[in-house]
């Protein structure tokens, strides 16, 4: 796609009755979601990149190429990192046994990459289940030391396969932040594959979106989001997330203010973020609704100026539309849901500058990556 | 008296012998054919399977006779035997041994067999993006994994081996020292009614097959507390 792209996978065939044909490319650093229904395929296009199945194609990570028309490397000469469903640790073997079986149980000082021994347990908080056997240890701890054995095998690239789809929603929620600090703290790429819009929200760069072993649409999570001709804008929890940095915290009322391209957002909370740090948001289309004129008194916090960009009616009683913020339309984009009746009422048009007022309440701040 | 006791202890020495070496030739042997047949996608591996599980089935004096041909000085034991001028494998202790791995190859093989299938795909998956070679995963993953399938493969080719009487009395006969093991000589001693005698054997097999199941039934339990 452009000069930033050095992942390269292509495979078509079948398996197990199931076609697959799909080939993109993914920029060789952030977090790659791969995102689809089930059985569309997103876990053997992972077991192919790992060389657990074999389709024909190609797969190529930076300069190192696993797979062409000539050649297959094995999956034990691959610099991979997989992350499996289940966490699947050696039952037969301790955390550190566990943490240490890709080097033969030696410890080695960090690779130019930031990872070692002691960043991996750091970053994971592995520290106190070091010489526990896998069974005494809770789902999420399991999944914490199973992403920390992947990274000290020196992946190229980190697969991770649903990796919070077994657990339950308490040790998602326990996990995920060390995810987004993995994220954050890492140079390495990450392919992952989820059914669950919001991990995509949270934490993906790039998207891929797939359909019955096809790919559907490819590239940057905001520019998938906002695009009404892909089904991800028309769906009922459609939502935008925004890059924003911390500009300012205002004390008296205990409210952060978030600037992004074309306009700021007031929050509740968040003190302890510091100013110029990078978050992310995330506006929901039906947390958005219309005014044609600046509204004088409102409670609602957030009414930003904006562009209507383009629309598509969702069916006879529902238009989504996608709003440049800011009148000379440069700035991010959002979605809105509104009625075809407020549609109407308002005589609203592609290119009309309206006032997007956006509910506080529905702006949840999300750690970036620096 | 003392002439007996030496005679009981010449046979049960002799068994002991038998049984352990034929346990550790099953375990190398049986090992990489358990392997094979649970890790191969190979339409004919369960024709291999019920060739290997063949001596569950057939009744020993057909697989004696058999192995009695085999042996002999015109089959393949003979040739083996001519190497060490010998006439013939059939009616020594060498050729007990050929005979009691075939006989007890299906009872080391099954239980291996079935710990490495109980493995799954998965652990050995995960071994091979973690850089292990395919050697490698074996030793390290396979092997520890199915331990209790070994515990159990090898109790069970021994204890069988024990026990074997129609193959031994096929290929073996009845040669003091040589071939006469537990069974055969419980066998002789009831042919010349000599009751106390047989009675001493057969009570010591009784004892030895009740500790056999039960260290095994403990040892498992505990193997499996620690595994899971």
């Amino acid at each position: 796609m452009n000069g930033t792209d050095t992942i390269h996978v292509a495979l078509s065939g079948s398996l197990d009755d199931f076609d697959l044909d799909v080939a993109f490319d993914a920029p060789g650093h952030g977090l790659t979601a791969l995102f689809g229904p089930s059985g569309c395929g997103k876990t053997t296009i992972l077991r192919c990149i790992a060389g657990l199945n074999r389709l024909a194609g190609a797969c190529r990570i930076e300069e190192d190429i696993w797979q062409d028309e000539t050649r297959f490397t094995p999956t034990h000469k691959r610099a991979v990192g997989y992350v499996f469903q289940e966490a699947s640790l050696f039952p037969h073997l301790s955390v550190r046994d566990n943490l240490l079986y890709s080097s033969g149980g030696r410890v080695k000082p960090a690779a130019s990459n930031g990872v070692g021994f002691e960043e991996v347990v750091d970053l994971l908080d592995l520290d106190r289940l070091m010489q526990r056997g896998p069974q005494r240890l809770s789902g999420g701890e399991r999944q914490r030391v199973a992403v920390g054995r992947a990274l000290l095998s020196q992946p190229r690239i980190l697969l991770m396969d649903e990796p919070l789809s077994a657990l339950d929603r308490q040790s998602r929620d326990e996990i995920l932040p060390f995810l987004e600090r993995l994220h954050r703290s890492l140079a390495i790429p990450v392919f992952y594959v989820t059914h669950d819009m919001s991990e995509v929200e949270r934490l993906a760069d790039h998207l891929i979106l797939l359909d019955a072993g096809r790919v559907v649409a490819s590239g940057p999570l905001g520019v998938l989001q906002s695009d009404t001709t892909l089904p991800l804008a028309l769906q009922r929890g459609a939502a935008v997330t925004l890059d924003a940095v911390v500009s300012d915290y205002d004390a008296a009322y205990g409210l952060t203010r978030f600037d992004v391209r074309g306009g700021s957002f007031l929050i509740p909370g968040s003190a302890d973020m510091p100013t110029g740090s990078r978050q992310r948001l995330r506006i929901g289309a039906s947390d958005v609704s219309l005014a044609l004129e600046k509204p004088a008194s409102t409670s609602i916090l957030n009414v930003l100026p904006a562009t209507i960009s383009s629309s598509r009616a969702l069916d006879d009683r529902e238009i989504v539309m996608v709003l440049t913020l800011g009148h000379d339309s440069n700035g991010e984009q959002l979605l809105a849901r509104i009625t075809r009746r407020s549609w109407d009422l308002l005589e609203l048009q592609d290119g009309r500058p309206v006032f997007a007022q956006i509910k506080s309440a529905a702006l949840a701040p999300r750690r970036l990556p620096q | 008296m003392q002439g007996l006791s030496s005679e009981i202890w010449i046979s049960v020495r002799l068994t002991v012998a038998l049984a352990a070496t034929t346990t550790v030739i099953l375990l190398i042997v049986g090992t990489p054919v358990a392997w094979w047949l649970a890790r191969s996608r190979a339409r004919w591996k369960e024709a291999v399977a019920a060739v290997v599980a063949l001596p569950l089935v057939l009744p020993p004096t057909v697989l004696g006779f058999y192995l009695l041909v085999a042996l002999g000085p015109d089959g393949p034991g003979g040739a083996i035997a001519g190497l060490w001028g010998a006439r013939t494998l059939a009616f020594t202790f060498e050729g007990l041994v050929i005979g009691s791995v075939v006989y007890s190859l299906p009872f080391v093989v099954q239980p291996i067999r079935n710990a490495f299938e109980a493995i799954g795909d998965r652990p050995l998956e995960v071994a091979a993006t973690l850089r292990a070679s395919p050697a490698r995963v074996f030793w390290t993953v396979a092997m520890p994994l199915a331990r209790p399938g070994f515990l159990t493969g090898a109790v069970l080719g021994f204890a069988h081996t024990v026990g074997e009487f129609g193959v031994v009395l096929m290929i073996g006969g009845n040669i003091p020292g040589e071939t006469k093991v537990l069974s055969v000589a419980i066998y002789d001693f009831v042919e010349t009614l000599q009751w106390r005698e047989a009675d001493i054997l057969a009570a010591g097999m009784v004892v030895f097959a009740f500790a056999v199941i039960l260290a095994m039934t403990l040892i498992e339990k505990r193997m499996r507390r620690a595994g899971s």
